[in-house]
């Protein structure tokens, strides 16, 4: 082994200042895009970014993909649902005539609409897949309001950077950036395979993000609340928060 | 010194890989063909082990408790270390001739015989010879190169065609294995051909002489040096 030499020395400390520098730029640079998830902390922090930064650079557009309807299940698979509350069952009871969905928070015009309001929206029908984090799927038509239509109408303010929405559930949110608060697909679906939502599947209102996971679709939702900031409704990894530990972005 | 650099952080993302992988699969221990597969649909096969979710007819009568939060979190991010490392490992492979030294077979060795005579050897339980540990036969390069250009890169392609945003990117990654489900048991499947590759690969070492073949994997200094030459 031989002695390390000063010139060696020096080139090391060069490349690793460069390196650090490098790191800092482009740490700042993501920030500046919009690629930094919420969630971006912690020992899982750099693979959560990694995975978020070069998903929004390669597919902050693309379209989930969309079956042709004889791929729709024969019999989806639904999920456990919390035990619903009693101001459900009453609401379940009239059979959802006075559902409402408030939009507060950055919009210039907070609503609060009925099913049928959101009806009066344009209506989009897409089939696409389910998946749950746990391995399984399903394919079903969805049918709905795009929830970039609901934002338009209550004139969103440009500095907003996330829509959290709630369910019935006190005890369960989730929240998505402008990407596919956006998109397209990101659907407010009141109807599946041509019937009303059934409760089992989130009914009467459940918001789809047909490019996450199956647990960013949450069910039975009465609010949207549009925000610059996530803080106090993102904690990973506290089983307490509504994610029960899973990631934010659920892409993968 | 890089090979031997890569190839650490390669073990401690590929164990991670693992473990996580395991703990991922016990929420849903059935594998299915095709585009979608669920509780309600027939499985091409399932794996008799309980499930950490009670919606799994697993024939158990008890659930496991869930771990997939933080599971999935460093299933991922060991993934991006195993990606960038073996990127940082092939390019200066290629750059600096390992591959082509190393692990590609030496044109005399590139025929059925030559395999056929390791393999008796293996079979007859020879012991190595000084040869052996100055460099790899023919068995072992075929091995190596099969694992870095071939079950590495199928493991990356079959998880990143579960990923429903890339898939959104890029559907043929997923199409082109015959949907999703496909993918998730070929995952699998890659997975069982590389823990089986961890297991003769550790063996070999133990073998050969457990204490020597570790200090020269960490140090880089070859027991047998002298025959280098």
């Amino acid at each position: 082994m031989s002695k390390i030499s000063r010139r060696k020395f020096v080139t090391a400390g060069l490349a690793a200042t460069a390196g650090v520098s490098g790191l800092a730029v482009a740490a700042n640079l993501a920030k500046h895009y919009g690629l930094v998830p919420p969630d971006s902390g912690g020992i899982y922090g750099p693979g959560e970014t990694l995975t978020y930064a070069v998903q929004r650079l390669l597919a902050r557009n693309s379209l989930a993909r969309e079956f042709p309807r004889s791929m729709v299940s024969k019999i989806p698979f639904a999920n456990e649902i919390p035990p619903l509350n009693e101001s459900f069952k009453r609401l379940q009871g009239g059979g959802f005539a006075n559902w409402r969905l408030v939009i507060d928070g950055m919009v210039a015009r907070p609503a609060s609409l009925s099913l049928a309001d959101l009806k009066s929206f344009s209506v989009r029908s897409q089939i696409t897949e389910v998946v749950c984090e746990e391995g399984w799927s399903y394919v079903a038509e969805w049918i709905g309001t795009p929830l970039f239509e609901v934002l338009r109408a209550c004139e969103m303010l440009p500095e907003a950077r996330y829509v959290v929405y709630f369910s019935v559930d006190p005890d369960w949110w989730d929240s998505i950036d402008m990407a596919d608060a956006q998109h397209p697909q990101t659907l407010l679906a009141w109807a599946m395979n041509d019937g009303d939502l059934p409760v089992a599947f989130g009914g009467p209102l459940r918001l789809r993000v047909p490019r996450q996971l199956g647990y960013k679709s949450v069910k039975f939702v009465n609010r949207l609340m549009v925000t610059d900031s996530l803080k106090g409704f993102v904690s990973a990894l506290d089983p307490k928060s509504p994610n029960f530990g899973y990631s934010w972005y659920a892409g993968i | 010194m890089l090979v031997r650099v890569t190839h650490w952080i390669t073990v401690i993302s590929f164990i991670a890989l693992l473990v996580t992988g395991v703990e991922i699969l016990i929420s849903h221990p059935r594998f299915y063909w095709g585009e979608v597969g669920n509780s309600r649909t027939p499985p091409l096969f399932k794996i008799p082990i309980p499930s950490s979710r009670a919606t799994v007819p697993t024939g158990y009568g008890y659930v496991l408790p869930d771990q997939n939060g933080w599971s999935r979190y460093l299933h991922f991010e060991a993934a991006w270390a195993l990606v960038l490392t073996g990127l940082v490992y092939v390019i200066s492979g290629l750059w600096t001739r390992h591959f082509r030294k190393n692990l590609f077979p030496a044109p005399a060795d590139q025929t059925w015989s030559a395999f056929r005579s390791v393999i008796a050897k293996h079979l007859r339980l020879a012991p190595p010879e000084r040869a052996d540990f100055c460099s790899y036969n023919v068995l072992q390069r075929v091995t190596y190169l099969l694992v870095i250009f071939v079950l590495v890169p199928l493991a990356i392609w079959t998880g990143l065609a579960m990923s429903s945003g890339f898939n959104a990117a890029m559907p043929w990654v997923v199409t082109s294995l015959g949907g999703r489900q496909s993918a998730r048991t070929l995952h699998f499947f890659v997975s069982i051909f590389l823990v089986l590759f961890l297991f003769v690969h550790v063996a070999m070492v133990v073998l050969t002489g457990f204490a020597t073949r570790m200090r020269e994997m960490i140090t880089g200094l070859a027991a047998v040096s002298e025959e280098r030459t």
